[in-house]
Parts: structure tokens; sequence; C-alpha cells
């Protein structure tokens, strides 16, 4: 039973929205049916993120109490979880620092902690690129030597200045690129690995479907 | 004809469907309710779903079936032996999608095999997720792996936890973890975006044994470039059936690959039918709105 009422819904989950795929939705009931089941996967969603608030704050509030090691970066966790929260959900009505809305201490915590530390994190990026091609890039054998040869003609034309300093070599070295390397090597790689992505994604979807994968419920 | 009774089921169930369609179609007051311009992908999907039940029939029976090896699968356990040798803990991020998406499902049936290898070595697993739906499958999954290895005390709820619904909130958590509690092999399998890099080298610089797996073309290099191991595109979803060399399994990875030669063929004769302008017809039977 604990396994065979998850597989019949994972069956007819799968099924409603393949059935779906083939029917248009202004003309059958059928091919409605994909919009409504995907409305009933955030519904289920959102009731799990309480979930989700439970385990955080069990796990941090066990590590503080506790005084476990690296406890003050689990105050600050539970501390900025309640300060974005509760001011968020309280009523706008009862005083503009409430709410969500402009001016509200949610708004102010999102626009000058929440983004720029998010957009902090991105622009870290740069430098770990910077570090992983150091590594990848090294000539140790001919296969690596290729790589790097190709890797600085992609990064030379995808700059200003380096597509300057190619097309003074050659005028058309710029498109050759764009044209062989681009267009040639790497988006026939890049679709071989989609086509194959996509089959093993469609064998694993029906392997499900079928009951005969059940290892995604730990079986 | 016994064998194949799951193939003729499933033939008269795309039968009935078809009727169904038909049905429908016919009772709609305006016609085109059944989108007959992606029929090719009704019958691309009956045979591919044919092809994997004869396998998987053939795989039951006891056919030996050769599949390829997968390096990167294979040090599972070495890298899980490393870590309980160390003392240290196993870090496993399943990607950072829903559960509703094929490549999370995927790397919560890798997490099943992972949690029974630390079960049995009694080495601590990290399972920080991102969206409380995977928490509870995760916690589900690992759960039954720690029953299974006879360790049911063992399991603590906490092994897969909720930490952050952003995706850099997320990033810098799971980073926070691999400097502090410096986990001896990272698992990074899933649908990762532009947060690969930044955990991938993270872990690099924490001295850690990685391997990574996702079906995101745009993100294998920086996996390739910053991990030990890297698992690509269908090897993935191939994952489960390769760890647990469970017959059934392995069977519809043959069924899967059978699926990829006429595919392949269909490509190359599409490219010489078309290079001599003929294949005009051959190319419209692939086309979908």
């Amino acid at each position: 039973m604990r396994t065979t009422v998850p597989v019949i819904i994972a069956f007819l989950s799968g099924f409603v929205m393949i059935l779906a795929f083939f029917f248009n939705p202004e003309k059958s009931f059928i091919g409605r049916l994909e919009p409504e089941v995907l409305a009933w996967v955030t519904i289920v969603g959102g009731f799990t993120l309480l979930l989700g608030v439970v385990s955080i704050v069990r796990v941090n509030f066990t590590a503080v109490k506790r005084r476990k090691e690296n406890w003050p970066y689990k105050l600050a966790t539970l501390i900025s979880i309640f300060a974005m929260a509760i001011p968020a959900i309280l009523p706008s009505s009862w005083s503009p620092l409430l709410g969500t809305g402009t001016g509200s201490i949610y708004d102010w915590l999102f626009n000058y902690l929440d983004a720029p530390m998010m957009s902090t994190m991105f622009a870290m990026l740069a430098f770990y690129i910077a570090s992983a091609a150091f590594r990848a890039f090294r000539a140790r054998n001919a296969e690596a030597t290729l790589l790097l040869v190709t890797a600085t003609l992609v990064m030379l034309w995808r700059v200003p200045m380096g597509e300057a300093f190619l097309k003074s070599i050659h005028g058309d070295l710029p498109q050759y690129i764009n044209t062989y390397i681009m267009g040639g090597a790497n988006l026939a790689v890049q679709r071989g690995i989609i086509i194959g992505a996509a089959m093993g994604a469609a064998a694993m979807s029906l392997r499900i479907m079928l009951g005969i994968e059940r290892t995604y419920m730990g079986k | 004809m016994n064998r194949l009774r799951p193939v003729w089921t499933l033939l008269l169930g795309l039968l009935i469907t078809l009727l169904l369609f038909t049905v429908a179609s016919a009772q709609t007051e305006s016609d085109g309710a059944f989108r007959v311009d992606r029929l090719n992908a009704l019958i691309f999907m009956a045979l591919f779903s044919i092809v994997i039940l004869i396998y998987t029939r053939w795989a039951k029976s006891g056919k030996k079936l050769f599949i390829r090896k997968i390096n990167g699968l294979d040090e599972v356990e070495e890298a899980v032996g490393r870590a309980t040798e160390m003392g240290k803990p196993v870090l496993f991020i399943p990607g950072l999608q829903e559960i509703d998406e094929i490549e999370t499902i995927a790397a919560i049936s890798i997490l099943g095999r992972v949690a029974k290898i630390t079960a049995r070595y009694d080495t601590p697993l990290m399972v920080p997720v991102r969206y409380p739906m995977v928490m509870a499958a995760g916690q589900e999954v690992v759960e039954q792996a720690y029953i299974e290895e006879g360790k049911p005390d063992a399991y603590n709820k906490d092994i897969v936890r909720y930490v952050a619904g952003e995706q850099f909130a997320f990033t810098a958590t799971v980073n926070g973890i691999m400097m502090r509690d410096r986990p001896a092999t990272n698992i990074f399998m899933g649908a990762f975006f532009a947060e690969s890099l930044l955990l991938a080298e993270t872990g690099n610089a924490a001295g850690s044994i990685q391997i990574a797996g996702t079906a995101q073309p745009s993100q294998l290099p920086f996996f390739i470039a910053a991990c030990d191991y890297t698992l690509m595109g269908e090897e993935l979803y191939a994952a489960s059936a390769y760890l647990s060399h469970e017959p059934l399994l392995l069977g519809g990875l043959k069924g899967q690959d059978w699926m990829k030669i006429i595919l392949v063929l269909s490509i190359l004769i599409g490219t010489i039918l078309l290079s001599f302008g003929v294949g005009d017809w051959f190319y419209d039977l692939y086309k979908s709105v």
C-alpha cells in the first residue's frame, strides 16, 4: 500500500500531462488539465513551505540552544528569518512600516540587504571563473592544449579589443570562430548532450510512470 | 507470448487512447480538439515505450545486458569510503530545482543509493535543500535507506534540511558548510545554474573529492573544470539504474540506447536527403508545433 498508492498517483499525474499535450486547451477539457495540474503543484508547494520553515528553525534553534560550534551564525539566520517574515506578514493597515509595500521594513531589508548580498554572490563568480579557468587551461597534454588554444580564441572573439586584434590578423577570423567553433563543434556537442539528456529524462519518466523505477521512494 | 504481455497491454492502451482522441475530436463542435500536428510525437512516444518495455522484459527474463562503465558512479563508494576513513561527512546537493523536475527526481534516486552507503559505513551525511518538497522526499528516501541497512536509529531527520529558498542564499549557506565542516566528499546531482561554479570551486578549495552530475549543458564545463568526476546529461538519469544493478532498470537503459540509434540514423538520413534537396517531406515528419 505504501508503494502502490504513490505509483498510482505518479502514473495518473504523468498520464494526464501526456494526454493534455495532445489536446488543444481551447477546444477540449483534457487540454485544459495541464494548467490545472500545475496549479495543484503550486498549491501543494505553498503548504510545504511551512515544513521548510519548521526545519530551518528547528536545526538552527537547537544549535544555538546547545551552543554548538559556529552557533552565532545560526543565531544570525534565526534573527534574519523573523526580521524579514514578521513585519511582512503583519497588515500594512497597522503601520506603513509593516506589509511588503514601498517604505516597509521588508522592502528596506530586501532592497538594501538581501538584493546587494545576492548581487555580491553573483559577482564573485568572475573570480571563481578565473581560478577554474587557470586550472582547466593548463597545457598538460595535446587535448588540454587544444582546449587552451580554442578557449583563447573564443575569449578574444568575445571582447571588442580582442575582436579588433583578431581582425588585424585576418578580417574574417572572428566570423570563422563564430561559424566553426561556436556554431559548429560547440553547438554539435551541446545538441548531442541535450538529445541524450532528453532521451534519458523521457526514459526515466516512463520507468516512474509504469512503476519500474521506484528508487525515488527509497525502494 | 507471455513475456510480451506488457507490450500488448501498452499497445492496447495506446489504441484505446487514440480511439478516445478520435471520439473526443468528433464530439467537439469545432474541429481540432486533438493536436494532429503532434501525431508524430505520439507515434515516437509509443515506439519509445514499446522498445523500453521489450528490453525491460528481456532483462527480467535473465538476459545479460552490457552497460558501459561510468567512472563517476564507480567512484561514489570510494569517495564515501574516503570520508569514512577521514571521519568527515559527505555533502550531497540534489540540485536547485523543485521535485516536479525530472533532474531532481533523478538526484533523489541517487541520494537513496548514497544514503545506503553512508548508513553502511556510519558516515555522517548532510543534504541541504532549496525546496521543502525536495526536503520531504529526501527525508523519506534517506530514512528508507537507513532502515534497509538495519540502522534506523542512526537516521536523523535533520540529515536532509531546508536551508534557503533564494538561489544565492542557498549557495552562501552551502559554501559556509563546506568551509566550516570540510566534508571529505561533495556530491552535486541534479539541476544547477549560475551557482554551479561557486559551489564546485569552494568544494575544491576545501580539498573535498567532488562528483557532479547534471543535464544542464551550460553548467557542465564548470563542473568538469572544478570536480574530480562529472556525469554528463543522460548519465545522471542512468545513475540510479547503474548503482542499483537491478535488471529491470538496466533494461530501460538499453531501450533508451536503441532509441538514440534510431534518432542518430534519422539525423543522418535527414542530413543526406536535405543536402540533395529532396528531404523536405522527411523534415516535416519531425516537425512539431
